[in-house]
Order: structure tokens, then C-alpha cells, then sequence
């Protein structure tokens, strides 16, 4: 039925169905090997069509300095990454969709570890060009942490919560002064108590600690939550922000306004990448589950759901205490990937940030946070050349969104790691 | 011994006097009818005992324990269901994800269930969603499940929300004007509804109605309310015919 809707004679409409056959598998096996090629080949072609080095974020940043290069770069993307993902995903079409069907048959885990893996691969082979691909890629994934547990408040239980940016800090001192207080030498806190060669295995414990510390803050948000929604709540919790800022300012012990260094470079590519997948993993089978759904029930209707057996109650905590746990890890991330935290990071600016990521990606989607978080942060990278005009870009893009989508651009889908990963081309089977 | 037993509650909003030394028993398996022009304080009732408002006065008992100063949530899951005047549903949740909920208290899987999908909540989640199955089977909205309540006909969302209540798996039922907006042949699906749940479950149910002739037709007794006070008890043939409650309704005939 699907190929009969997509058959058109156009030959937009036949790419279009052809490259619809295959399967998430094959798609990563095409990147995998774009990425390859780039590492091969990548330095000879950038000089070849007169590019100084390869382009860092797929030329966005060379096309707004020089426009004169924006075809080199145009060619450059073209030939390293579209055409060979397209034509190897098309190609191996067949094969891949026999392998996607192999895997599924088996336990879940299984072709969910072999996509991660391949993902991971992909994500390393390409973060390995340049120190600040790493970064950026770094960053992406802790605005994807950060995007998701805000959208469980704000999307998932509807409150609108402006003190994201403030467990961020909480997490990100909590976890900096764990690790820098047991495994490293510093002028704060003196020598290191435990050996260093410790330190990497316990950092899940110091980002841990950081959550938790964050969580502890959350209560603050959560108790007068019961009493008052909306415009109030937001206010309390923007109130709250502005007091863990000033607090940390004033707090001598952690460095004051000056900030805090000498964390260990712990927050390396794949360590940040297990937690994100963790964290998208839990939030994920939290919000999938009944007790999950409650949030959704607490949100749209708080009287019935009280009715319905529903504890509203201990729902807000848990959302508020959740959701700060994943914002506090995140900033612990963050800390150790810039190896320097200080209070000014946390601010206003902060949390326009990250709630421009959950509205433009969608509102109660793991998905939309994904994509809300990768997009903006890219894009803002990518439009780092523009300086001042890069914040009427982006605000004015979030204004379209709101107008055209006013529920983000991925909405209220729910994230279905089956469907994702199934084989395709055999419409039948799809049920 | 009653199943449920309100002992001369009363409720003040500020200085008004809302509900006046309010008596009520219910037996299991009974269905008892609550009538009052408007204003006069069946919701407020509805709300006092389930758990909503806390009673000035007075006390009530679920199967022998005061369930005065519970949370809602507590006195639900006792058994205690209820439905909406207004149709309370969740506008983003689907007809199965809206039965599903209201088990939310027989879920005991915790949060170690609900991060890492242990094999406890699978097991959990899915007797919950047989039971709701069979739910919306009784109810007539199997048809549904999949699709988001708010485009459902009026006369489903009613049964949905109907399912729900049931979903709690109530001892007693609270119906609030359970046909308020429907067209003829809805309340007659709705009367037939209402008798095949209270026979199937053995269910008591406490209604509110304004249709005088569905109370007549279900109840084995019948309360009138005026301003916050039973004016009269009886059978519906008892009441139908007094001369206080005609009073109430239609106004005293005079002549001038």
C-alpha cells in the first residue's frame, strides 16, 4: 500500500520511495562509511576544491566567512557525506534490511547495542577530525540531557519551571567538588585524598552525587508546586535560580565568583555518550510506563487524576526530583568537560537556552528533545560567524515554530525504539 | 453493616452554610439517588465525601474507617469511584491510556519498574491493560482504545470516563449528572450502562441526577436536597409525590 502511494513517475517521488526501503541499520553502515572516507580522504579533497582544512561543522562555518567558498564547501558536503550515506544506504538495501530482520528476531538489547555501537562509531570517527568537533559534539549531547529532563517539567507535567539552569549548577559543583576534593591536588581543598587512578571509575559516582544534590534543590521547587501553577510557579522557580547563582557567588569554598578549576579530564567522548544513552534509556521507560503517564494526567486534568487513584502529590515531586537528578548529571558533564565551572554560566541566558530547546523540538517527546537539542545547539555553533546576527536568526527561527507548530516541531510521540530499528521494504509484515 | 455512612456532616464556604447536617447510609449493592434544583448542593456533597473538600462537621465512614482528612487519592483507592459533572478527561492521553491510569494504585512496581523496566511492571503493566480491555469491552469503547478522547462522540467520552471510574475497581460508584447533555437514545444507553455495571459488580451506585425520570426508573431510594438540607427521604414513588419536593421544583401554587 505504501510503495503504491509513493510510486510516482517524478523522480523525486523514486528516490524518495527507494531511500525509504532501508533501514535505520543501513543508514548508519552509509554514515559509517562517509566518516571513513572523510578520514581517508577528507584533507586531499578540502585542499583539492580549495578549502584551507576539512570543514569543521559540514561548512557552515567556512560558507559564512567566506561566501566566496560556499560552493568548494557545497561540493566538499555533497561528495563526503550525501552521496556516499544515500548511495550506500540504497545500496546495501537489501543485505542491511536481511541483517535489521535477523537482529530483531532477537532480544531487544541486541540490535540496540549493535545500532549504539555503530552510532558511537560513527560519532567517534567523526569527533576525531578536529579537537573542536569533540567538543561540540560533547556539549550537544549534555544539551540532550538537559533538554529532555526539562521537558519532563515543563512537557510532560506542564509547569514551567525556569530553574533548570540552577540544578545544572548544583550538579556541576556537586560533582566538581567530589572529584577535585578526592582526586586532585588544588589550591581550594589541598591534596588529593584518594589515589588518582581512582578517580575515572568513580566519576559515576560523582555525577551521581552532583544529581542527587540537584534533586535535593528540586524539593524547594516541588513543595509550593502543590499550591500554586503557571505564571506563579514560574516566578517561584525563577526566584530560585537566581538564589542558587547568588549563592554559589557568595560561597567562598567552591571560588566564589571566580569559579572553580582543576577538574580531571573525566568527560571524555564516550563517557558522555554512555550517560546521554542512559539517560535517554531511563527518562524513556519512565515516561512510558504508567507512573509516568501520570505526569501527562497530573498536566492535563489534576483534580481527575487525583480521583483516579493518582498520588499528585508525590507525581510532582517525583517529575521535579527526576528531572533535576538528569539536570544536575548533565551539569556535573558539563563542568568536567570545560574543566572550569563558574556562576556566571548559570544564568538567564542559560535557561533561554535550554527552554528554546524543548519548545522548538516538542513539548512531551523524547524525540523532539533530541532533535531540539542537537539542532539548536549545531545551529548555534555553526552560526557563531554572524556574532550579533545569530541571535536575531535563532529567536526569529523559534518564533516561526511557535507560529506554524506552537507544540514544537515533534510533539507528544512517543519513542519507540521497536519501530525504529525495524526492517523495511516489507510493508506487510509492518504491523 | 453500611457500606457507607455520612453522620451529620455539615459545610461552611466562609459564612455560607452549604451543606447542613447532611445523613447518608448505603448499603453494598445499592443505588441511592441525590435530586435539588441547582445551587443547592449535591457537587459540594460529591466533593465532601470524596475526599475534595474537607467537612466543617461531622464524619464519614468507608467500611468502618473515617476517611475525614484523607487526600482524594487515599479515599479512591479505598473504593471510592467517581465521574464528573463536566467530563474531567486527560486531552492528551488515549481512551486506553485513560483506563489504564486509574489503576494507578494497584501498580506496586515503584520507581526501580518505572526507570529500568524490570520484569515485574511488564507483568503488571499488562493485567493492567487485560483489565482494561475488558473494560472498554463492557463499556462499548473498545473500538477506540488507540485514539485521543477528545474525538470521541459525547456519548463515549461519557463511557470512558464511565470505564475509568470502574477502573479503580470502586465498591461504590459516584455518578454526577452521568447523562447532563445527552440526547434520548444516550440516555437510554447510559440507564442500560449503569444496571449492567451494578449487576456485574454488585456495585453500589450514588447518583445525581436532574432527570427525574431516570432517579424513578434506578433508585432504590431518593434524597432531596434544598439549600444544603434533605427536605425529604423515601422511595421515588415516596418522593415523586411529596408535597415539599413538588414544592422545590415547581414553586407553590397560589392563589391570588
Amino acid at each position: 500500500m505504501e510503495e503504491a502511494a509513493t510510486e510516482k513517475i517524478t523522480f523525486r517521488g523514486r528516490l524518495a520511495a527507494s531511500l525509504r526501503k532501508s533501514p535505520l541499520l543501513g543508514w548508519l553502515i552509509g554514515l559509517t562509511v562517509a566518516v571513513l572516507l572523510e578520514h581517508l580522504v577528507g584533507y586531499e579533497l578540502a585542499t583539492a576544491v580549495g578549502l584551507p582544512k576539512i570543514p569543521v561543522l559540514f561548512g557552515f562555518v567556512i560558507m559564512l566567512k567566506t561566501p566566496l567558498l560556499i560552493p568548494s564547501a557545497l561540493f566538499y558536503v555533497l561528495l563526503i557525506y550525501l552521496i556516499p550515506a544515500c548511495l550506500i544506504a540504497r545500496l546495501i538495501s537489501a543485505p542491511s534490511n536481511w541483517m535489521a530482520e535477523r537482529l530483531y528476531r532477537l532480544p531487544i538489547s541486541v540490535p540496540v547495542i549493535v545500532h549504539l555501537a555503530l552510532l558511537y562509531l560513527i560519532l567517534h570517527l567523526w569527533a576525531d577530525i578536529s579537537a573542536y568537533r569533540g567538543l561540540t559534539l560533547r556539549l550537544t549531547l549534555i544539551a540532550v540531557m538537559m533538554t529532555l529532563s526539562l521537558n519532563l517539567i515543563n512537557g510532560y507535567m506542564g509547569e514551567f519551571s525556569c530553574s533548570h539552569p540552577g540544578f545544572m549548577a548544583l550538579g556541576a559543583y556537586g560533582a566538581s567538588v567530589f572529584s577535585v576534593f578526592f582526586f586532585a591536588s588544588d589550591k581550594l581543598f589541598g591534596e588529593a585524598l584518594l589515589p588518582e587512578a581512582l578517580g575515572a571509575f568513580c566519576f559515576p559516582i560523582g555525577l551521581i552525587f552532583g544529581g542527587l544534590v540537584a534533586s535535593l534543590g528540586a524539593l524547594a521547587i516541588a513543595i509550593p508546586s502543590f499550591r500554586t501553577r503557571g505564571d506563579y510557579l514560574a516566578i517561584i522557580s525563577l526566584a530560585f535560580l537566581f538564589i542558587v547563582k547568588s549563592a554559589i557567588e557568595n560561597l567562598e569554598f567552591v571560588g566564589g565568583p571566580r569559579g572553580l578549576s582543576g577538574q580531571p579530564n573525566y568527560a571524555t567522548l564516550p563517557v558522555v555518550f554512555a550517560v546521554a544513552v542512559i539517560c535517554i534509556w531511563i527518562i524513556n521507560n519512565f515516561v512510558r510506563s504508567t507512573i509516568g503517564k501520570a505526569l501527562n494526567a497530573v498536566r492535563d486534568d489534576e483534580i481527575a487524576a487525583e480521583a483516579m487513584t493518582v498520588n499528585t502529590r508525590q507525581t510532582k515531586i517525583l517529575a521535579f526530583m527526576f528531572g533535576a537528578f538528569w539536570a544536575g548529571v548533565a551539569g556535573g558533564l558539563f563542568a568536567h568537560v570545560l574543566r572550569y565551572v563558574n556562576p556566571g554560566t548559570f544564568g538567564i541566558q542559560k535557561l533561554a537556552e535550554v527552554l528554546a530547546m524543548v519548545y522548538f523540538g516538542g513539548l512531551n517527546s523524547v524525540y523532539g528533545s533530541i532533535l531540539g537539542g542537537v539542532s539548536l545547539s549545531l545551529l548555534s555553533e555553526a552560526l557563531r560567524p554572524l556574532e550579533l546576527f545569530k541571535w536575531i536568526i535563532i529567536p526569529l527561527l523559534l518564533i516561526l515554530v511557535m507560529i506554524f507548530r506552537p507544540t514544537g516541531l515533534i510533539a507528544f510521540k512517543e519513542f519507540d525504539v521497536k519501530a525504529l530499528i525495524r526492517p523495511k521494504g516489507h510493508p506487510e509484515k509492518e504491523v | 453493616m453500611s457500606l457507607l455512612e455520612v453522620v451529620h456532616m455539615s459545610h461552611d464556604f466562609g459564612g455560607l452554610r452549604a451543606v447542613n447536617d447532611y445523613c447518608l447510609a448505603v448499603s453494598p449493592g445499592e443505588i441511592r439517588g441525590l435530586i435539588g434544583p441547582n445551587g443547592a448542593g449535591k457537587t459540594t456533597i460529591f466533593n465532601l465525601i470524596t475526599g475534595m473538600y474537607r467537612p466543617t462537621e461531622g464524619d464519614i465512614r468507608f467500611n468502618g474507617e473515617s476517611i475525614v482528612g484523607m487526600r482524594p487519592h487515599e479515599i479512591a483507592a479505598r473504593g471510592l469511584g467517581r465521574t464528573f459533572q463536566n467530563l474531567q478527561l486527560w486531552r492528551h492521553l488515549t481512551v486506553l491510556e485513560h483506563v489504564m491510569m486509574a489503576r494507578y494504585s494497584k501498580l506496586t512496581y515503584g520507581l526501580v519498574g518505572a526507570f529500568f523496566g524490570t520484569p515485574k511492571r511488564h507483568r503488571q503493566e499488562a493485567q493492567s491493560r487485560q483489565r482494561a480491555e475488558e473494560l472498554m469491552t463492557l463499556l462499548n469503547v473498545s473500538q477506540f482504545a488507540d485514539q485521543l478522547v477528545l474525538n470521541l462522540p459525547y456519548g463515549a467520552q461519557r463511557r470512558v470516563e464511565m470505564a475509568r471510574a470502574l477502573a479503580t475497581e470502586p465498591k461504590i460508584l459516584f455518578l454526577d449528572e452521568p447523562t447532563a447533555g445527552m440526547n434520548p437514545e444516550e440516555l437510554r444507553q447510559m440507564m442500560k450502562i449503569i444496571r449492567k455495571v451494578h449487576e456485574e459488580f454488585n456495585l453500589a451506585i450514588f447518583l445525581i441526577e436532574h432527570r427525574l425520570r431516570m432517579v424513578m426508573e434506578l433508585c432504590d431510594k431518593v434524597q432531596t436536597l434544598v439549600f444544603g438540607e434533605v427536605i425529604a427521604e423515601g422511595t421515588p414513588k415516596e418522593i415523586q409525590n411529596n408535597a415539599q419536593v413538588i414544592e422545590a421544583y415547581l414553586g407553590k401554587e397560589t392563589v391570588e
